[in-house]
């Protein structure tokens, strides 16, 4: 926020102070209200996504900031039109505001998933985004940051950079036609320049130009190219700060524990032995739970161990097992919550059948910066400093808990250290407000500790599938797949205050909408009741059901004596993923053979969207299994930066390798049994393989990939293992069946 | 007590058992050294004492028994030490919030062993935990940070 005064932005609207906005949507002056009072002349109130004030030119980028290079993004759409350097501006997150919705969340979640581009497809996204619009759904998540900005923010930086060009002709007499822009200048047909900065006051006086014409592929000089991420420098030296580096004058330090079995809530709780303890300041209810303020983050984790508390009982079955059973029973007519795909009839197809059951586990985010909340509450206005990945339903939530209107919430974004859909959730936010209200004036840094974090899971649901599917003539010829788990979009919905009407698409998808044509070929959908509130992971329902629909897809392939690429290309009906299948074929150098001992595996998923290819090469050790090389395909329209995209698509693979191969999250007592990294280990260097990326780019429409490269990857090590050991493992995590090195 | 960090003496009163971590992040406001577990499982929070790597999360502060640098000391924007110079040009960084660990992690395994083998990376690194999934560009980071090193760059 540094060189913008906080005040200057308006509460539940966009605007400054003492320059110019610019944006495309919903553009408007608001001369009414009343924080524009005492704004210089010229000042103008317009939704912004550029900001230029007489030192500087700032750009608004609103989605959140958890690792994936979602600012660097952002920053990078407008400048390509705006003509500036991106070392030479400020970035700045924004107000929360209905002015930053995500049109291309919903228009998916409303609109078929499966890539199309037909009439009806296009119909449901534009409701879908009008929808977002109207309810200013600002979030970051389901891979939509770049779909969504890509022409949003492309227009916003060509309104910005024509008004400027409008500002200078008035200033200058030359025509608008006869200026170009530069490095932040609008240049004169004589090479004088004048910086941006010093057209602001007569901008703001302009209205803006809106009728622009977006820039051609061959004029682009930053989308496509490697670019250096502005937040590297920072992020190499420790000066970059994240919400749990937040430092206030006065501030105090706090952290809170809340019923380990989640929604179970607290009776009552015993702190005399941690009031007496050095540095405590006090210990107090928060929801569900108790908070503990101190003069320094470890005194209050050590004062919090010794409360005792009167936890209520789990609000669903206490154990894994018990969970498991209740999945098992669903499979029933009266619990079918969708079923999207139902060709031909797999019960009556001729040939030899095969049938395997397949689970995948519960699984916690735990991002390595654990939720964090700062809060000060001074005369009835409450202040908060987090990272958020829904930062209106965070002051909704943060008003609710303190007893405020959402107008006396004030929320600073800041960056989070990894959240992989965590971050959605406002349980952290509420608990930093009550204890806003207890610090009486002074800010409050509120930290959770590790166990606090894997306790407090919100998971990826457990899911069980029972698959069948029968081979002829070396073909799949039917393929059927039933998936029971829980519902994400009920769960995660409720806590948001967003009703969640008909089926929930999340318990199919990277199952039920995959470019196959199998001749008989359905996918059903069970919603289980809801147990553990559970919430996004990163790829969301894809990250199990892809498992569950590529292993069937292998084992039926394996069965049929067809080859796992041959097959699946003879099958593909979407010629983009066929591209993609083609392209991981070469990669991998896939059909060569292998020595004794190794093994090498496929899966593809689309998801998102995205068509996404994987290949993994195994080597049979003594000791275990080794990971030796991942080669990855996939097309998303163009990639924005080329670097970002490679980690992501990197660190993607990791993140569906290591939880396919050790995470799992069990319950006993209502309780999370892992609490910590110890017990919830994940993939590390050594065993981090050689990743190959290849992104195809078309002209289709752009997408997100930050969630697309997890699904294929645990299907396709386990395929890949049973090519190399005749061992098909079903049921994740694969340690629980192999050892690996 | 009295506590060098980063080349300053500081005098802090604080029980001996208080984690070096949070002493540097609570009481000294040095920031670098990351939370991310406190039971010395994800390395986020290794600095130096006397030069060598340490989880500062599990380390008494009345048990440090030389001095502290932190990420802080090991180089600023303006002057990047070696690794940090590698991590930057290899774009390493995603939520970057292990990184301050690994690079300290790093900068320990090359002060000891200027020419790490891939068995020797393997084995200084793997107490550094990165949920983002960033191993591939630790690795080439650290090899090209060795190579600077060894020519005196």
């Amino acid at each position: 926020m540094a060189g913008i005064a906080r005040r200057a932005f308006l509460i539940g609207s966009a605007a400054l102070a003492g320059g110019v906005a610019f944006g495309v949507w919903q553009v408007r002056r608001d001369p009414a209200n009343p924080l524009m009072d005492g704004l210089p002349a010229g000042a103008a109130a317009l939704t912004p996504y550029v900001l230029i004030t007489s030192d500087a030119v700032t750009l608004i980028t609103p989605r959140a900031e958890v690792g994936q290079g979602a600012v660097h993004l952002q920053a990078l759409l407008i400048a390509e039109e705006l003509d500036v350097d991106l070392d030479a501006v400020r970035l700045n997150p924004g107000p929360p505001s209905a002015a930053y919705f995500n049109g291309a969340l919903l228009a998916e979640a409303l609109g078929p998933t499966v890539k199309g581009d037909g009439l009806m497809v296009n119909a449901m996204r534009s409701t879908g985004a009008t929808v977002a619009k109207l309810m200013g759904l600002q979030v970051t998540g389901g891979s939509s940051t770049v779909k969504d900005a890509w022409e949003k923010l492309r227009h916003a930086g060509a309104v910005a950079r024509e008004t400027l060009k409008l500002a200078a002709a008035q200033e200058t007499g030359e025509a608008v036609a006869n200026l170009t822009t530069d490095k932040g200048a609008v240049v004169l047909p004589d090479g004088r320049r004048i910086a941006y900065t010093a057209l602001a006051a007569r901008a703001a006086t302009l209205d803006p130009v809106t009728d622009v014409v977006l820039r051609n592929p061959d004029q682009w000089r930053l989308i496509g190219k490697p670019m250096a991420r502005p937040d590297m420098v920072a992020k190499s030296t420790g000066a970059f700060a994240y919400g749990i580096d937040m430092a206030l004058p006065e501030m105090i330090f706090a952290t809170v524990r809340t019923n380990p079995a989640l929604g179970g809530g607290i009776r009552g709780f015993d702190a005399t032995a941690a009031r007496a303890m050095r540095g405590v300041i006090d210990v107090v209810p928060v929801p569900g739970g108790f908070g503990v303020l101190a003069d320094n983050t470890w005194r209050a984790f050590q004062a919090a161990d010794s409360v005792v508390a009167d936890w209520g009982p789990a609000p669903y079955p206490e154990t894994t097992a018990a969970m498991a059973e209740v999945l098992a029973a669903s499979f029933i007519p009266d619990r079918q919550d969708s079923r999207p795909r139902d060709a031909g009839d797999p019960d009556t197809a001729q040939g030899t059948a095969i049938t395997a059951d397949y689970s995948v586990p519960y699984l916690a985010h735990a991002p390595l910066e654990p939720m964090t909340a700062t809060a000060q509450l001074v005369d009835g206005r409450l202040t908060l400093w987090t990272a958020t990945q829904v930062p209106r339903f965070a002051v909704t939530a943060a008003a609710n808990a303190a007893g405020l209107s959402e107008d006396a919430v004030t929320l600073h974004a800041l960056p989070a250290g990894g959240s992989f859909g965590r971050r959605l959730e406002n349980d952290y936010v509420e608990q930093a407000a009550a204890l806003a209200r207890a610090a009486q004036d002074r800010p409050v840094k509120m930290t959770w500790s590790r166990e606090e974090d894997m306790a407090q899971s919100y998971p990826r649901p457990m899911a069980l599938a029972r698959g069948r599917a029968v081979v002829a003539d070396g073909q799949v010829q039917a393929l059927a797949l039933d998936i029971a788990g829980t519902s994400v979009v009920a769960s995660q919905g409720a806590r948001w205050g967003l009703p969640a009407g008909g089926a929930d698409a999340t318990l199919a998808e990277g199952a039920g909408d995959q470019p196959f044509a199998i001749p008989h070929y359905r996918v059903t959908a069970y919603r289980a009741p809801d147990m553990v509130p559970v919430s996004s992971w990163r790829s969301v329902g894809a990250s199990g059901n892809g498992f569950f629909h590529e292993s069937l897809l292998d084992e039926a392939i394996h069965a049929a004596g067809a080859d796992p690429l041959a097959e699946r290309l003879r099958l593909v009906s979407d010629p983009v993923s066929r591209r993609v299948l083609e392209a991981v074929g070469q990669m991998s150098g896939w059909g060569s053979a292998l020595p004794a001992g190794r093994g090498r595996g496929l899966a593809f998923v689309m998801s998102f969207g995205v068509p996404v290819a994987e290949v993994v090469d195994v080597t049979v050790t003594a000791q275990g299994v080794r990971i030796d090389r991942v080669c990855i395909a996939l097309e998303v329209g163009r990639i924005v930066d080329p670097v970002t995209f490679e980690n992501q698509m990197q660190g993607g693979v990791i993140w569906g390798l290591g939880h396919a191969m050790y995470g799992e999250i069990t319950y006993a007592g209502g309780r999370v049994e892992q609490t910590n990294f110890d017990s919830y280990p994940s993939l590390r260097l050594p065993q981090a393989p050689e990743i190959l990326v290849q992104g195809l780019e078309s002209d289709g429409p752009i997408r997100g990939a930050g969630e697309p490269p997890v699904p294929p990857a645990a299907p396709a090590l386990a395929n890949a293992i049973f090519a190399a050991t005749g061992q098909r493992i079903r049921s994740l995590p694969l340690a629980r069946a192999i050892s690996f090195v | 007590m009295q506590l060098i960090v980063n080349g300053t003496p500081h005098e802090v009163d604080v029980e001996d058992d208080m984690p070096l971590l949070w002493v540097l992040r609570d009481v000294l406001g040095i920031h670098g050294p990351k939370y991310g577990c406190g039971i010395a499982q994800c390395g986020a929070c290794t600095v130096h004492v006397a030069g060598v790597a340490v989880r500062s999360c599990s380390l008494p502060v009345g048990a440090v028994d030389g001095p502290v640098t932190t990420i802080e000391g090991l180089g600023t924007p303006a002057a990047l030490h070696a690794v940090q110079a590698a991590w930057v040009a290899h774009q390493v960084a995603q939520c970057g919030y292990c990184q301050s660990g690994q690079i300290m992690q790093a900068a320990s395994l090359l002060a000891e062993t200027p020419d790490p083998t891939d068995a020797d990376i393997d084995a200084a690194m793997e107490g550094n935990l990165c949920r983002c999934g960033t191993y591939p560009r630790i690795r080439a980071a650290v090899k090209t940070a060795a190579a600077t090193l060894r020519t005196g760059g």
